[in-house]
């Protein structure tokens, strides 16, 4: 099959993207468009006494300047947390009230405090900095340790101590014996660097309120339009969801920081209504560092435990996690069931218990970026695995060798049941890409050069596809994780896939339409993808957790079931054949075994003409499904790093990295390949580059490029890549595990392990930049 | 940005008399200013931009030295000054092909960015700023972090650096702007050896004296290892301390001298 499952088919959608023809949020103009300005807290921690707007009004051409008593007054409701986690003790995680625009506090840089309307863009941001905003400065905690100290401001009065939640997974006390019975005790102390996640266009909203109709149209750079009028509707109070379209039309990425409901989404719509104008707000770079979700930021103390033979005995975690100033739509669940249940890695450990504590902060708020939890996991493990490699004085891929979990399905202490993967397989594929016999020949010829070669491991399983219903429901989750699909067959047989998956750089215009080619033998150009409309497409969960393969595409199979039964149907009606004997084939229904045979687009016209159906037929070709996946999937890889370090400035250059992935089955290798050179790119910043740094004050120090530090080509290397696709996922119909976090999720710790292999010490944090390895390569002397 | 009104005089009088207006403010290659103007750092009513004038472009050798009209980018600089190979080098290496191809030596050296490229190569070369009015040596120009010699109004016209016998430049790229985190030039002449350190002070670029005593008496890279840059008055920040700066002084200096020989 030409453009079918496995072929690597040239994206749909790139012409428009690659000749500007892509239609952005920013991209909408409507007749009676206004714009909106954000007056922002120039302070972490403060007491708003008074708002004077009486400047910024009296400007031509300002339209009105709203304020948070204003927007609570019209009964538009506080922002939520949809995963309720349940502390140790039974007590329910302390929200804080977190309202679209500030009314008695700000909490962090950049919380909103009022929104100016105005006629143009430029002058909407000029009256913002002629809105007078009288702050009483509170004391700051701009980090955890901060806002755990004795006498620690309070940031929410609901949140004694600045903590929402002390909870744990896992046997404590089975997990104690198998420390105390252990022959060596590997102990780490490590941080998860805070991340900023920078999508290339940044966050927009177009509102629109219609009085006639009473009616809200909504463009936004939204991950999941459907949850965004979800929760827009029942929880913000902005209009009920049959009132209320959201559009989520081209997004150029997203990377978990579109998932979730902004105030600026909230305050454009309400400010709509007030104003009866179309309201258009898009962030520029300097608002999207101070107000986009960030990422990870833990703290961790970590205690592995092994027997003489190198098997783990024990595996105990203590973290503290940043939340930020508010509780973001998904936040809880980043540092508790998308992180302890990961802790298993890729090993067959008897005993882990994890204990999170999350905090309160002056910061902005922390929730869900690529990986989401799982990376801060794997980066714990795998730096755990090969730290206790080299205290051991052992290989470390012979300890992860031991310790491979080698049968499945497989049942961890932290609640996952692995379905499928061949770890010591995919490990061999890496290891033999690499040429690792050839290191310590390559490293003598470095040392000659007077540089320090390295090498390191990660071998990393995650959870994606996420999630099923039931089980989530159980763990906390306020919604279902579910997909919807529907499969309209025109009569001319071209085919529309509806879908509630939303594509903001992953390319679902061109593998939604293979699997559809591949099913029914069309080319994928009579194959066309809608999404991102609630007005079109029914009620779906969106896109992130590298679940629109195996859960989206599920639902459009599913879909496909039924087709194909109608299909059969009809055909065998027409060619007086038994349903049985029908097979669709290169785009023609057949009766197996004769040369009786319909074009597929005529039995699309038979369904819609209806003159010869049978005689309990409906008309008509298109089918609904909804998939909701019993198990989540377990994409696992095995990544080695190689670096060269420079002793005398701490430069690192990565020389080579080798990624083998098991991803289930690939429906196009070219853009799963993109998806690896993306998130190991991004894993990679994480590991060498990146990190958002706010001072004592809550003041954030690298809010622009020119301090942000982001990965450029120059400093990554052309990837070795290879997959492993002979063990599928057997918890959904086309085997996909996902693809999309893989990278961003299993390269740090390689990475890091490479960086601390050639300068011999493990006392390394992220980003190891220059000045980082250079302290680390004195501290060791 | 707030708006302004940009003028493009093609004539240098009517481009100084253009900035007699205490709103106006000079337009080189913008590759500073148009971020901070971005940023909605700085608020000029007028804009004079100084690239459409004949003078100050273009790229000349004679007598033993280079003469670069202000407003020649970066790209022009890399490409076209053959007979100075390390200034070559060093404009090569300014910021990403947009910035080479818009950013001027005009503009650099008036903005004096305390971790820009070009002045270490004027203070190790011993450069002379021309402007409107007068000469400036390159040792009386650079007065500390964003401020120099030039007064108000005055606008630089071109810069003409005397060929040294033999120069190296050595940048450590801060990682995230790529502007130097420290760069050494360091340059040979008949009189002498001169090192230029910029990135690394709080007071922008400055000769590293002891050093050039060193290798005076030999160029090679062992003349200054009983040397140690001192940490006073270097900049301490996210990307670095000052003690790793005044460290990487020493080891760029050394590699500059290394691939003099």
């Amino acid at each position: 099959m030409k453009d079918g499952i496995g072929a690597p088919v040239k994206r749909k959608e790139d012409k428009r993207f690659t000749t500007g023809k892509g239609k952005y949020t920013d991209d909408i103009r409507n007749d009676n468009q206004a714009y909106a300005a954000f007056v922002r807290s120039p302070y972490a921690h403060a007491r708003v006494k008074g708002i004077d707007t009486s400047a910024a009004l009296a400007m031509e051409g300002v339209i009105d300047v709203l304020n948070g008593q204003q927007l609570t007054g019209d009964g538009i409701g506080n922002i939520i947390c949809g995963w309720a986690i349940t502390s140790k003790d039974g007590s329910p995680m302390n929200m804080g009230a977190w309202s679209a625009l500030a009314t008695e506090k700000v909490r962090y840089v950049g919380d909103a405090v009022a929104v100016v309307i105005a006629e143009s863009q430029a002058l909407a941001r000029i009256a913002a900095e002629a809105v007078e905003v009288d702050y009483e400065e509170l004391p700051v905690a701009a980090n955890i340790t901060a806002a755990m100290a004795d006498g620690a401001p309070q940031i929410h009065d609901n949140a004694p101590g600045n903590q929402i939640y002390d909870w744990e997974l896992g046997d404590e006390a089975a997990t104690d014996a198998g420390l105390a019975e252990a022959a060596h005790v590997t102990t780490l102390n490590i941080t998860n660097n805070r991340l900023s996640p920078n999508p290339m266009e940044p966050r927009s909203a177009v509102a629109t309120y219609d009085d006639a109709e009473d009616h809200y149209t909504l463009y936004t750079t939204s991950q999941n339009p459907h949850v965004a009028r979800l929760v827009l509707s029942a929880f913000y109070n902005v209009a009920p969801e049959h009132k209320l379209r959201v559009i989520a039309p081209d997004v150029g990425g997203g990377f978990g920081a579109k998932i979730y409901i902004y105030p600026e989404e909230i305050t454009c719509l309400w400010a709509s209504m007030k104003t009866n104008r179309s309201i258009k707000w898009t962030s520029d770079r300097s608002e999207a560092f101070l107000t986009d979700a960030h990422g990870r930021d833990h703290i961790t103390t970590a205690k592995m435990g092994f027997d003489k033979d190198g098997k783990i005995t024990g595996f105990k975690i203590d973290t503290l996690a940043n939340i930020g100033a508010y509780m973001s739509l998904f936040s809880s669940s980043v540092p508790t069931y998308l992180y302890a249940p990961l802790m298993s890695g890729q090993y067959n450990i008897q005993n882990i218990h994890c204990n999170v504590r999350t905090y309160y902060t002056n910061t902005v708020p922390v929730d869900a970026y690529r990986g989401a939890g799982r990376p801060e996991a794997t980066y714990l493990v795998e730096r755990m695995m090969e730290t206790a490699a080299r205290e051991m004085g052992m290989d470390p891929a012979e300890l992860r060798r031991r310790n491979f979990v080698q049968e499945f399905p497989h049942q961890t202490p932290v609640l996952m049941q692995y379905d499928s993967g061949d770890f010591p397989k995919i490990l061999q594929m890496a290891q033999d890409a690499a040429d690792i016999a050839g290191f310590e020949a390559r490293k003598a010829e470095a040392a000659k050069r007077g540089k320090l070669r390295g090498l390191g491991y990660s071998t990393f399983i995650e959870a994606c596809g996420l999630a099923p219903s039931k089980a989530a429901g159980s763990l906390g989750a306020g919604v279902g994780l579910w997909e919807s699909a529907e499969v309209r067959v025109n009569p001319v047989g071209s085919i529309e896939i509806l879908t509630g998956s939303h594509s903001h750089g992953q390319g679902h215009e061109t593998t939604f339409a293979q699997i559809v080619a591949d099913r029914f033998g069309l080319p994928v150009e009579n194959v066309s993808i809608v999404h991102g409309d609630t007005d079109k497409v029914q009620f779906g969960m969106g896109t992130y957790g590298s679940r629109s393969g195996p859960v989206g595409m599920s639902a459009v199979v599913k879909a496909m079931d039924k087709v194909e039964a109608k299909v059969k149907k009809i055909a065998a009606h027409t060619l007086e054949a038994s349903e049985d004997d029908i097979v669709i084939e290169g785009g023609e229904v057949k009766v197996s075994g004769t040369d009786k045979s319909m074009a597929w687009h005529e039995v699309g016209l038979a369904a819609y003409v209806a003159h010869n159906l049978p005689d309990d037929m409906e008309p008509g070709l298109k089918e609904t499904a909804f998939f909701d996946p019993v198990n989540f999937s377990f994409p696992s890889g095995a990544f080695i790093c190689e670096v060269e370090v420079d002793p005398d400035t701490g430069q690192t250059e990565i020389v080579n990295f080798t990624s083998a992935d098991d991803f289930g089955t690939i429906i196009n290798p070219m853009i799963v390949e993109g998806q690896v050179h993306g998130g190991v790119t991004q894993g990679i910043g994480q590991a060498m580059l990146e990190q958002v740094v706010y001072d004592e004050d809550g003041q954030l120090l690298n809010g622009s490029y020119m301090d942000y530090a982001m990965p450029r080509a120059a400093d990554v290397p052309s990837y070795s890549i290879s997959h492993h696709e002979d063990s599928p996922s057997p918890n959904n119909p086309l085997g996909v595990k996902g693809c999309g976090e893989a990278g961003a999720i299993g390269a740090p710790p390689a990475v890091i392990n490479a960086i601390t292999d050639a300068i011999g010490t493990n006392d390394l944090a992220m980003p190891a930049t220059p000045q980082a390895v250079w302290n680390a390569i004195q501290a060791a002397k | 940005m707030y708006s302004f009104d940009i003028e493009r005089p093609t004539t240098l009088e009517d481009a100084v008399e253009a900035l007699k207006d205490e709103e106006a403010q000079a337009l080189a290659g913008g590759q500073t200013l148009i971020p901070t103007l971005k940023q909605r750092l700085a608020a000029p009513e007028r804009l004079i931009s100084l690239t459409s004038i004949p003078e100050l472009k273009g790229v000349s050798a004679k007598d033993g030295w280079i003469t670069i009209g202000a407003a020649t980018t970066h790209a022009e600089v890399a490409k076209s000054v053959s007979a100075y190979p390390a200034l070559a080098a060093l404009a090569g290496q300014i910021g990403d092909p947009a910035v080479r191809n818009r950013g001027t030596i005009g503009g650099t050296l008036a903005n004096n960015d305390p971790a820009a490229c070009y002045s270490a190569a004027a203070l190790a070369s011993g450069a002379v700023i021309q402007t409107n009015t007068r000469e400036i040596a390159a040792a009386d120009y650079f007065l500390g972090m964003f401020e120099t010699a030039l007064e108000e109004g005055e606008i630089i016209i071109q810069v003409r650096f005397p060929i040294p016998e033999v120069a190296s430049y050595q940048k450590f790229a801060q990682p995230a702007s790529r502007f130097a985190l420290v760069g050494v030039f360091v340059a040979k002449f008949a009189d002498g050896v001169r090192v230029a350190v910029t990135g690394a002070a709080e007071e922008g670029v400055f000769r590293w004296s002891e050093a050039e005593a060193a290798l005076d008496s030999s160029l090679a890279p062992e003349s200054i290892d009983a040397l140690e840059a001192d940490d006073d008055g270097l900049i301490a920040d996210i990307h670095g301390t000052a003690a790793y700066r005044a460290h990487l002084i020493k080891v760029l200096a050394r590699r500059a001298i290394s691939a003099m020989s």
